[in-house]
């Protein structure tokens, strides 16, 4: 008797599933990186005045994050320079090692979108785009920019829209999630208007401190507290943009909700509709139950994976925000990253895995 | 179980840990102020490896605005997000029943006394006048 093994073909290449990330962040060395793309002027100021968030600190965090550089403590590049700041680096430790397909990159360690002075949030914008195809997208075809614009000058932000539009290392939109008004507020609109006219989703990555606290009731005492409440300032942002109608006035509109987990979906959309109901007449221009506009609009990116003790439960609640609705991100190189093999702590079938490891994310981003 | 020399005494000094694979597995083995330990180099949650985690101590409190701090230097926090590991033990601090890591015993044996065998040796050469840490697995 003799035994035969199948030789293995490129069927199993095909088969086999490629990870799509979407949440990756790239870093820069320093701030004086921006020269190579900033104009003289703006060069100057980055020099004589440096960058402004509206927050107490210049160089770090309101909230210290826990870890150097918010980062996995493994994740130093061996040839120097913070975390996600090696391309190779990365490479090796994350986008080989986990056979990632696209990496969606994330850039917020510097940045213009919510920069304090006006033309130099729209020029250090400008710089960072640059950066991600030059630096990144142009180096690495898995990587996949997005435009970031300064959200409380619309008009430069659509100006930096339509600067990058089509151009194919750059399939969405970020701007930062808590900015000087809630989000669904109309001086946002035009840059709304040019995402949906674009096709391009809007990555609503959590960040922003713009003088507001991230909990509604007040400064929270700790990191802890601040890192819990990032979820419940999304489902604010979330409601923001559905109840002034945001979405009814752009039903082709992709808002994509990067960070901030998901388990609130649910009750957010059950809560929405049940104020309906009685509130309604207040706000008329709203056709349909907010609920609609949260199944019809939105996507949330799954990192931190919520991790329920009855791992069913987890199930339940992607039953319910729908399995064509998640997208897989890692958050690489940060502290709270997700390793996509170990992440989920419920059963999936393969179509379930093939979807929100890659479908989902390569239908809202035409990948 | 089957023994194997991992590294000599003095190449692992106190509050050091270093990283071996022995029969394909990845082990971090500390050097607690002289006492020696190993723990599977894997976190149970999402799979790093605990070597490159900070070594601590436990900050403990009995109410708000009070705290302790104690075993210094014998707790591992995992590199990723954080979750604290008695290097002792293996238990973890806020599952300790339920969320371990598996130990691996470790003795200190003197080289006169492994070049006689039945060790196995890992690519670590044996010399009589020094002492090495075995580790079983």
């Amino acid at each position: 008797m003799s035994a035969t093994t199948l030789p293995r073909t490129e069927a199993a290449a095909e088969t086999r599933l490629r990870i799509v990330d979407c949440d990756v962040h790239p870093a820069m060395r320093s701030a004086a990186e921006l020269d190579r793309w900033l104009p003289p002027r703006w060069q100057q100021h980055r020099r004589d005045y440096g960058l402004r968030l509206r927050q107490p600190f210049t160089s770090t965090y309101p909230y210290p994050k826990s870890a150097p550089a918010l980062s996995r403590r493994d994740a130093w590049p061996p040839g120097g320079g913070p975390p996600g700041s090696d391309l190779d680096f990365m490479r090796q430790q994350h986008l080989d090692f986990h056979d990632i397909e696209y990496g969606m990159l994330q850039p917020l360690s510097v940045r213009g979108m919510d920069e304090r002075v006006p033309g130099f949030a729209e020029a250090v914008s400008c710089a960072v785009n640059e950066w991600q195809h030059d630096d990144w997208t142009a180096k690495d075809k898995r990587l996949k920019g997005t435009i970031a614009v300064p959200g409380e000058d619309a008009q430069a932000a659509v100006k930096e829209i339509e600067r990058w539009a089509g151009h194919p290392d750059f399939v969405q939109i970020s701007m930062v999630t808590r900015a000087l008004e809630p989000l669904g507020r109309s001086r946002y609109w035009p840059i709304y208007e040019a995402a949906a006219h674009f096709g391009l989703p809007i990555g609503l990555h959590t960040l922003g401190t713009s003088g507001h606290s991230v909990a509604g009731g007040g400064w929270p005492s700790y990191y802890y507290e601040e890192h819990q409440a990032v979820a419940m300032s999304l489902a604010a942002m979330t409601a923001s943009f559905i109840l002034e109608g945001v979405p009814e006035r752009f039903p082709d509109l992709k808002l994509v909700i990067i960070e901030g987990g998901f388990g609130w979906v649910p009750s957010l959309g059950w809560r929405m509709d049940s104020h309906w109901t009685a509130l309604r007449s207040e706000v008329p221009h709203l056709r349909r139950k907010p609920s609609e506009y949260l199944q019809a609009n939105f996507w949330f990116t799954t990192q931190p994976v919520e991790e329920p003790e009855n791992p069913e439960h987890l199930r339940k609640l992607i039953d319910w925000i729908g399995w064509d609705r998640l997208l897989f991100a890692t958050d690489y190189p940060h502290w709270d990253s997700d390793d996509p093999r170990y992440a989920f702590k419920c059963q999936m079938s393969e179509a379930e895995k093939r979807a929100i490891f890659a479908g989902n994310a390569k239908a809202v981003y035409r990948l | 179980m089957s023994k194997h020399v991992v590294a000599a005494v003095s190449d692992l000094p106190a509050g050091s840990r270093r990283q071996v694979t022995i029969k394909g597995r990845p082990i971090v083995v500390f050097n607690l102020s002289g006492e020696f330990f190993a723990l599977v180099n894997r976190c149970p949650h999402q799979g790093a490896g605990l070597c490159e985690g900070e070594i601590t101590g436990l900050v403990t409190s009995d109410r708000p605005g009070e705290f302790h701090v104690s075993r210094e230097g014998e707790i591992i926090r995992c590199p990723w997000h954080g979750w604290e590991f008695d290097i002792r033990t293996g238990q973890s601090w806020c599952d300790p029943s339920r969320i371990r890591i598996r130990p691996y015993p470790v003795e200190v044996a003197p080289g006169a006394r492994l070049v006689q065998g039945p060790y196995v040796a890992e690519t670590v050469p044996v010399r009589i006048e020094e002492d090495y840490v075995v580790l079983e697995v």
